[in-house]
């Protein structure tokens, strides 16, 4: 148990192992794990960030979702708007065609009636003459009795 | 199981056990040198700390390999205990002194798991040494050395700091304060503490490291005295090895965190 040289030796040893260590050791490994951490630091800075661009971009996507919707319920309201227009004036237009074909269907009919009754004058005056040519027993001169009949014929 | 079957006595084994292999330089009880000290811890060092080297010299930020977290765990957890108490920029030389302190002590104390029987007849017919003690910190110089290296750390960061009359003012005016009437008490407690703080932080570890040893010369004493006698002596010896464990780690620790500890006190102003 004796303090010898050994003592001299061993403090050597050890001045040389710290040296070795603060000079070689510590501080590549120090390097090595601070960039680590400065990695990590940025990697955790992305994520954030991206994170929060995600966020602005639901808000605008959330944005353009409700423009669109709104545009699109404009659309729908003017082509509604356009529509019922565009019935109102089929609308007033089937009334004036059907007006004027009925208008056209009423002349007509006066036309047929018209021409029906002439018809029917000419048809009671050879009636009526051929009646009274049966009840006198003769033949009536038509030439004869033609302003007789023709006023029979006005009378119809 | 002793070399010297033919002269086994209980103070004759124990003897050759914690006898170095010491080598004389010169005339004078101090001049030689504890050869088995000197070699182990030197050769411990370099292989510790090449190791150390080696996983350190391809380290890299992006992701590590297991040698090099074992590593960075390692030095994160001195760093961490360096950070706790010192309260300076550690990086130039007080955390690597730590990590010095602690890896080389504790490869030194491990040495003690090695079977001490069994180790000397190694030594003896592989190595042709007689006498041969493998655990460094069992030596008294080691830790001694040791100490009184932190302690000149000390003293020099402790004038670094304050300026050699910064010093010299503290070790008169603290801790009881500036008037001259308490200079002689100042002195005092300061030099008792200038002296207790090598003794306790170099005995520690030696006294710790000391007894372990002589539990195995015991245990293995009573090894020899028949088959009962060996099977508890193995038993026990297991038992003490793993409790070892503990004390090697437990005392690398205590050792590196007291050098922290009087490194950080040198540097605090009173």
């Amino acid at each position: 148990m004796n303090i010898t040289l050994t003592i001299v030796a061993q403090a050597l040893t050890f001045a040389i192992l710290i040296w070795f260590t603060a000079k070689f050791v510590w501080p590549p490994l120090l390097a090595a794990i601070e960039a680590r951490q400065k990695l990590i630091a940025d990697g955790l800075a992305d994520a954030e960030r991206a994170k929060h661009d995600l966020e602005m971009a639901a808000k605008r996507s959330a944005d353009l979702l409700r423009e669109a919707k709104e545009k699109a319920g404009e659309i729908v309201a003017s082509g509604e708007k356009r529509a019922s227009e565009i019935i109102e004036q089929a609308k007033s237009q089937a009334k004036v065609e059907g007006e004027r074909i009925i208008a056209g269907a009423r002349a007509e009919v006066d036309q047929e009636v018209f021409r029906a009754k002439e018809q029917l004058r000419n048809q009671v005056s050879a009636i009526a003459l051929a009646g009274a040519g049966k009840i006198l027993g003769r033949e009536i001169d038509a030439k004869a009795h033609n302003d007789l009949l023709d006023k029979l014929a006005a009378e119809l | 199981m002793s070399t010297e079957e033919h002269a086994l006595t209980a103070s004759s084994y124990i003897e050759h056990h914690l006898s170095f292999n010491v080598k004389q330089v010169a005339d004078g009880a101090f001049w030689s040198v504890n050869f088995d000290t000197l070699i182990v811890s030197v050769l411990l060092g370099i292989v510790s700390f090449g190791l150390l080297w080696l996983v350190v010299r391809s380290a890299t930020a992006g992701v590590p390999n297991k040698r090099q977290a074992f590593v960075e765990l390692l030095v994160g957890f001195i760093d961490d205990q360096v950070k706790g108490i010192f309260h300076g920029d550690r990086k130039p030389f007080v955390a690597p002194l730590a990590l010095t302190v602690f890896v080389w002590v504790l490869v030194m104390n491990a040495m003690d798991f090695l079977p001490i029987d069994i180790m000397a007849w190694v030594y003896h017919h592989v190595f042709g040494q007689e006498k041969f003690r493998a655990v460094p910190t069992s030596d008294i110089n080691t830790t001694f050395a040791l100490a009184l290296s932190v302690w000149f750390l000390m003293i020099f960061f402790s004038i670094k700091v304050k300026g050699f009359g910064g010093w010299i003012h503290e070790f008169f005016c603290a801790p009881f304060g500036s008037n001259p009437l308490v200079w002689p008490a100042n002195f005092l407690f300061n030099l008792i503490e200038y002296v207790s703080k090598p003794l306790s932080h170099s005995l520690r570890l030696f006294g710790n490291m000391y007894a372990g040893e002589i539990i195995f010369l015991l245990l293995g004493m009573w090894a020899a005295t028949g088959l009962a006698g060996t099977i508890f002596g193995a038993l026990l010896g297991a038992g003490w090895a793993i409790f070892h464990i503990l004390i090697v780690v437990l005392q690398a620790f205590i050792f590196m965190m007291l050098t922290i500890v009087y490194i950080a006190m040198a540097h605090e102003s009173h």
